[in-house]
């Protein structure tokens, strides 16, 4: 009696995950919201597939790990553009996909190592940048085979979002035997495993697409103050498409997307409107601000 | 022999038999014995090493029930009740233990008995033996008095009185014992004679649930051990499902057939009882372990515990797959904290706090995340808080305009960083009622160096006060 209603249950259960497999929205593609990028590459990255993401420099390592983040994100997120490219997304299933996959965990693999050199990952920071932490499932590996073994495991799991593996250097274990079997798994559950590699250099691979990441200069708001997240992106490999090409894109939290920059027209987006972003105010009033009269005389200190 | 400092003299504790051949009695000083026998062989006593092995021996005996008691120093107490037919009755129980000790070089002295303190009495104090029911009375009314474990005084005063054996004093009314000896002696006399059961304080809980294999032969076979997991496992799934719960913990014990038990736990973030799942978790547990299973001569029996349990309603799989999906996740996370430990698979937390470091807590995944939810960011701002952020703080050098400028200029890891963009500054103040009052104020910069990378910077101290420079620090980065 008990038997048959767990073969009944274990059925139910197949089918269903069947039913998210199979899915428009896993065969589909994630689009970046960069229409020229999304063009080279077919309506955006494969979404069963492995992808790598190189730190230009270890400098740079900030900035990789925000575009391998974005890519998570637009991985949970329904883009509106990728109905344009990709056929299979039927209209009746976007706005379900939507609700479905952007609420999905998003499992982050992360040697010790990394901790150390480039500092821990601030959920304030994660969710700043978009990202709800209480999505986000952390494991802390000690060495390179354990973020590969932690990767490997998750990616094989089709409830997830999205798989990012982040270990320090070229450990052993990753060769191209590891990596094969990174995007079967992937291929298998239809999540998109992303590998973070910092201070390596490029080696053969099972990659669909492989990307390099460096830091870009951000447009800047009012008072000269930092602004969004851009980033400098070289397609340094795609099989079975165009690669070597270059692309200067910008986080845009508010839309989970990412947007083209153009170096030379500072004005970008300047039809949004943004509100411009206000000095911040002192908690309290100990130390004044230097007002108009900015004092230019310099200091040394530390 | 065995010696202890007892007061100021070393005295014997423990003799062997051929000691006590030659007139050596326990209590006597090394220094005597000595004189009586100088090439007497003495060793001091590991009161330590001897609780282990007692524990290890119960450990051993978990075999035949579930409810072991340690009866220091040198006993077990087993609550064989509903066991004993398992292994062939009283009788044959019995011999299986003393046939086992005896292979391990021990000797057994065992008793069964209707309450627990009958039985201690009869192999402390008796011949050791089965009592049958109902008659501990008649069996141990001729032991000693010492059989009631009170200190030399009271049996000394006892025997004075004339009473030199349970059977006086039990005819005595035991109001007048425990007059003169306290209530405690009139009550342990009462559990001797059987009129008074107890329960005992087993070793390890008894578990909730428990499904045992006991083999004729010992094996070594990994993969019929496998196979014998599977069954466990599967039985042990349908016991829980019966009364429409889960275990939380799993526990699973190797008793090899020379005395080692080996114990694996498996733990579950939630309730559960999936066979398949707890399957995987077995072969991640065998396969991280540090020092694999050795099977020695072979296992002889194997015993799966359920030691946690909770209600667990039968799963109603909801149309939209989003129970599946969780399920599937915790299932991953059981996995992981299988393979990494607790404290590697983790989830955010957010805390009610301005303190950059204590707003979020890692908590580990294995148990449930508290509700509380992160505050949305602020529409079209960037994210003032960084990705990345260094624990403890990387001191850096800086130039900076005064009063209180961002860096112009800094110098972090040997490379030189020209800013370009910085905000700033925002002014964090410590929590004085978990840092103390002098805990520092730190001004918080967001700066873009020239190559594009964002950083976040922050002061301690100002340029005017007094002489010692402010100092500055890294403390994040920025995407």
């Amino acid at each position: 009696m008990s038997e048959t209603a767990s073969t009944l249950s274990d059925l139910r259960r197949s089918l269903s995950e069947a039913a998210l497999r199979g899915g428009p929205v896993a065969a589909g593609r994630i689009g970046l919201g960069v229409p020229a990028l999304d063009e080279v590459l077919n309506g955006g990255l494969a979404r069963a597939a492995l992808h790598e993401v190189y730190a230009a420099e270890v400098a740079d390592l900030a900035a990789a790990t925000g575009f391998a983040l974005g890519l998570a994100l637009r991985a949970g997120a329904a883009d509106e553009k990728a109905g344009a490219f990709s056929s299979e997304a039927a209209p009746g299933s976007r706005e379900e996909t939507r609700n479905g996959s952007s609420e999905r965990s998003i499992l982050w693999a992360r040697q010790d190592f990394v901790d150390a050199e480039a500092g821990r990952l601030h959920a304030p920071g994660l969710n700043e940048f978009g990202l709800d932490p209480s999505r986000l499932l952390l494991v802390r590996a000690r060495d390179g085979e354990g973020v590969l073994r932690a990767g490997a495991e998750a990616a094989r799991c089709s409830a997830l979002g999205a798989v990012l593996i982040e270990p320090w250097g070229e450990p052993r274990p990753f060769d191209l035997t590891a990596s094969r079997r990174l995007a079967l798994a992937a291929e298998a559950s239809g999540v998109p495993v992303l590998l973070l590699r910092v201070a390596a250099t490029e080696a053969p691979s099972a990659a669909r697409t492989r990307w390099q990441v460096r830091a870009l200069a951000s447009r800047a708001l009012e008072a000269n103050a930092p602004g969004a997240p851009a980033f400098a992106l070289r397609l340094l490999r795609q099989r079975g498409g165009v690669a070597e090409r270059e692309w200067r894109v910008e986080w845009d939290r508010d839309r989970h997307r990412f947007a083209e920059c153009s170096l030379f027209d500072r004005s970008f987006r300047t039809d949004h409107a943004a509100p411009l972003s206000r000095p911040l105010v002192p908690l309290s009033g100990d130390g004044q601000i230097a007002a108009d009269g900015r004092d230019t005389r310099l200091r040394r200190a530390g | 022999m065995l010696t202890e400092m007892q007061g100021n003299a070393l005295r014997l504790v423990d003799c062997d038999r051929r000691a006590v051949d030659l007139g050596l009695t326990r209590g006597m000083t090394l220094a005597d014995a000595r004189a009586r026998i100088p090439d007497l062989v003495a060793l001091e006593t590991q009161a330590q090493a001897d609780c282990e092995f007692l524990e290890a021996l119960a450990g051993f005996c978990d075999r035949f029930t579930p409810l072991v008691a340690l009866d220091e120093p040198h006993g077990l107490i087993l609550d064989i009740t509903g066991c004993a037919h398992l292994f062939g009755g009283e009788r044959g129980l019995g011999n299986l233990a003393g046939r086992a000790m005896q292979r391990g070089g021990l000797k057994l002295k065992a008793a069964i008995a209707g309450t627990p303190d009958a039985a201690r009495a009869c192999a402390r104090h008796g011949l050791g033996g089965i009592i049958p029911p109902g008659q501990e009375e008649a069996w141990l009314r001729p032991l000693p008095t010492a059989a009631l474990d009170t200190d030399a005084e009271t049996v000394i005063a006892l025997s004075r009185a004339g009473l030199k054996t349970l059977a006086h004093l039990a005819e005595r009314p035991s109001e007048t014992l425990s007059a003169r000896f306290g209530e405690a002696m009139a009550v342990k006399l009462r559990r001797i004679l059987g009129h008074e059961d107890r329960r005992i304080t087993p070793l390890r809980p008894p578990p909730d649930c428990v499904v045992e294999r006991h083999f004729a032969e010992p094996f070594a076979d990994t993969a019929s051990l496998e196979a014998v997991v599977v069954r466990l496992i599967g039985e042990a799934a349908r016991v829980l499902e019966a009364r429409g719960e889960g275990g939380r913990v799993f526990e699973l014990g190797f008793f090899r057939s020379d005395g080692a038990v080996r114990r694996l736990a498996l733990e579950t973030g939630r309730p559960s009882r999936d066979a398949k799942a707890l399957l995987r978790l077995y072969r991640e547990r065998i396969e991280t372990l540090s020092d694999p299973l050795d099977p020695g001569f072979g296992f002889d029996a194997i015993k799966l515990a359920v030691p946690l349990c909770e209600p667990l309603d039968t799963p109603q799989h909801s149309l939209d797959g989003r129970a599946i999906e969780e399920e599937a996740v915790a299932d991953l996370v059981d996995r992981l904290v299988t393979r990494f430990g607790r404290d590697r698979v983790l989830r955010f937390a957010a805390q009610d706090t301005h303190h950059p470091v204590r707003a979020a807590k890692a908590l580990s995944a294995a148990a449930p995340l508290p509700d509380a939810a992160w505050s949305a960011p602020e529409p079209q701002e960037p994210p003032t808080r960084p990705l990345q952020l260094f624990e403890p703080p990387q001191p850096v050098e800086a130039i900076a305009e005064v009063p209180d400028g961002p860096p112009i200029r800094f110098r972090w890891r040997r490379l030189i960083h020209d800013v370009a963009r910085a905000e700033g500054p925002e002014r964090i103040a410590p929590e004085w009622w978990r840092d103390g009052s002098d805990e520092p104020m730190r001004d918080y910069y967001r700066v873009e160096d020239a190559e594009g990378r964002r950083f976040w910077l922050y002061r301690i101290g100002f340029y005017e006060a007094g002489n010692n420079p402010p100092r500055w620090f890294l403390h994040g980065l920025f995407a």
